[in-house]
């Protein structure tokens, strides 16, 4: 950006994704059932680290250096998180992400206790400890029934404010055998979380495997897309009219071609899904929200300009730093050139119209 | 402006559609129960001879799984890339307020009033027995 240089968010901003990492999951042992803990610790499974393949601890792009703890995994230390982002910027609330193989694992029922104990973990040692966090809960996002148990059993704590998803599963994720999380969620006014990542059941490029994290990095968008495409197609907001779908570290410049495309073909084979009676851009325009970081911003101010109206709504951004993953330096969390009331719109009144339980 | 009679009434049967030229315009009169309506035959998207598409129903629901006909016959499928027109409209479903395929009125007439009155019959014998479709534009 030539002119304008880069301005903090401004005080009592929200950011939508910040992750929380587990140091290890041996943390996690206090938090199983004796069940499960036994289950883990036969198995030796507490040694075992579940990162996802798309974010190893020790990739640069996965934790900004001056955001680095010494002796542990980037975002995996609250006085360090609330030094480096709640209290720097005076965050007013966090939405802590935990993103873990644990969501993926093909065993349904073992998934499951993992998400368990990293939503009782993330109560005790995060949620209780500082009362400007909140979180998405973590479910099996392969086991629809499992998932909407782990709703219904955290939805009373009204710190987690939404359900965290990743953008490639083992199925698109409007079909039908995902629903129930849908439903469960809409019970309780809780938005979907939908993170970059994938169960790597299949390529995250629709053309095969890549060798390169350049690839894997720029797929997520068309992982996105297809996301969208299928809640869009499958009816899941005309089921769901209250659901609320949040992409979390989507980037955004993909959006508007893909809208216009999308749009464009609606026309002629929309006979397919009768239920979709408006225009997808429109239906995309009432639930789906971006989070901001990492902003794939064009190169000038006139652009960025050209990428917002495009995007037709000045209510589809929500205040994202993705801490502790390294796509900004200093304090330039927001893309210079931001006119100064969509500043304020990204950063405190659109998180707060997404999120219900950050309005009471 | 000048009546033009344009068909027979029997020429075009319920749920069929029959193509005229009238000033040197080709314009589809259709036949819905027997209610008569005359659109352009040119989509207004990009210039699909609109009247030569299917004549379908227009699909509804209210809910994804559940499926619904309804207004059987009074919908016009664009050949080309498929839009579909509100025949008695000429609205699109699509974008029913900016995208409209231009519509003429239609009469039926029977033939004893048109043997006397001022009319344009192109390439149609009229008698006093018959009705007739008569395009005015
Ligand atoms: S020309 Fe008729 S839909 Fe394109």
């Amino acid at each position: 950006m030539d002119s304008a240089t880069p301005a903090p968010p401004p005080a009592g901003a929200i950011d939508c994704d910040v992750h929380i990492n587990l140091p290890s999951t041996r943390v996690l042992l206090p938090h199983f059932d004796p069940y499960w803990r036994e289950h883990i610790t036969r198995r030796g499974l507490e040694r075992e680290s579940l990162d996802t393949t798309s974010f190893p601890a020790n990739a640069p792009i996965n934790g900004r250096p001056d955001w680095r703890p010494d002796n542990a995994p980037p975002g995996s230390l609250l006085p360090a998180l609330q030094s480096h982002i709640l209290d720097h910027f005076q965050l007013r609330h966090a939405i802590g992400n935990v993103l873990n193989g644990a969501q993926v694992i093909f065993s349904e029922d073992l998934s499951a206790a993992y998400c368990r104990a990293i939503n009782n973990w993330l109560q005790k040692e995060w949620l209780d400890r500082d009362p400007r966090l909140r979180a998405s809960i973590v479910v099996p996002v392969h086991s629809a029934e499992l998932a909407a148990e782990e709703i219904h059993r955290m939805a009373g704590d009204t710190r987690f404010v939404q359900v965290l998803m990743l953008s490639m599963a083992e199925l698109p994720l409007g079909r039908r055998q995902t629903w129930p999380i849908y439903k469960a969620a809409t019970e309780y006014d809780l938005p979907i979380g939908i993170h970059a990542g994938s169960s790597y059941r299949h390529p995250p490029s629709a053309g095969g495997w890549g060798s390169y994290y350049l690839e894997d990095y720029v797929s997520h968008a068309q992982g996105f897309a297809a996301s969208m495409n299928s809640l869009v197609a499958e009816g899941v907001f005309q089921k769901f009219p209250t659901l609320k779908v949040v992409l979390m570290e989507s980037g955004v410049s993909w959006l508007p071609a893909a809208l216009w495309r999308l749009d464009k073909t609606w026309r002629g084979v929309r006979a397919e899904t009768p239920w979709l009676e408006v225009l997808p851009t429109e239906i995309v325009r009432q639930h789906i929200r971006l989070t901001l970081q990492p902003f794939d911003a064009p190169p000038t101010e006139p652009q960025l300009i050209t990428l917002l109206e495009q995007l037709g709504s000045d209510e589809l951004l929500l205040f994202s730093t993705d801490y502790p993953h390294w796509h900004f330096d200093g304090d330039e969390a927001l893309p210079a050139g931001l006119p100064d009331a969509l500043r304020q719109k990204i950063c405190i009144d659109n998180p707060l119209a997404t999120y219900p339980r950050l309005r009471t | 402006m000048p009546r033009h009679v344009v068909a027979r009434v029997d020429e075009i049967p319920a749920g069929t559609c029959k193509i005229v030229t009238v000033r040197g315009r080709e314009i589809g009169i259709f036949n819905v129960k027997d209610s008569f309506y005359g659109l352009i035959n040119r989509c207004p998207h990009q210039g699909a001879p609109l009247c030569e598409g299917a004549i379908v129903s227009r699909l509804v629901s209210s809910l994804p799984g559940e499926y619904g006909l309804s207004r059987p016959g009074e919908m016009i499928r664009c050949p080309w890339h498929c839009w579909e027109f509100d025949i008695t409209t000429g609205k699109s479903l699509c974008d029913p307020n900016s995208m409209q395929a231009r519509m003429f009125n239609v009469e039926v007439e029977p033939g004893k009033d048109l043997v006397e009155g001022p009319f344009v019959a192109e390439a149609v014998e009229v008698s006093v027995e018959d009705r007739y479709v008569v395009v005015t534009m």
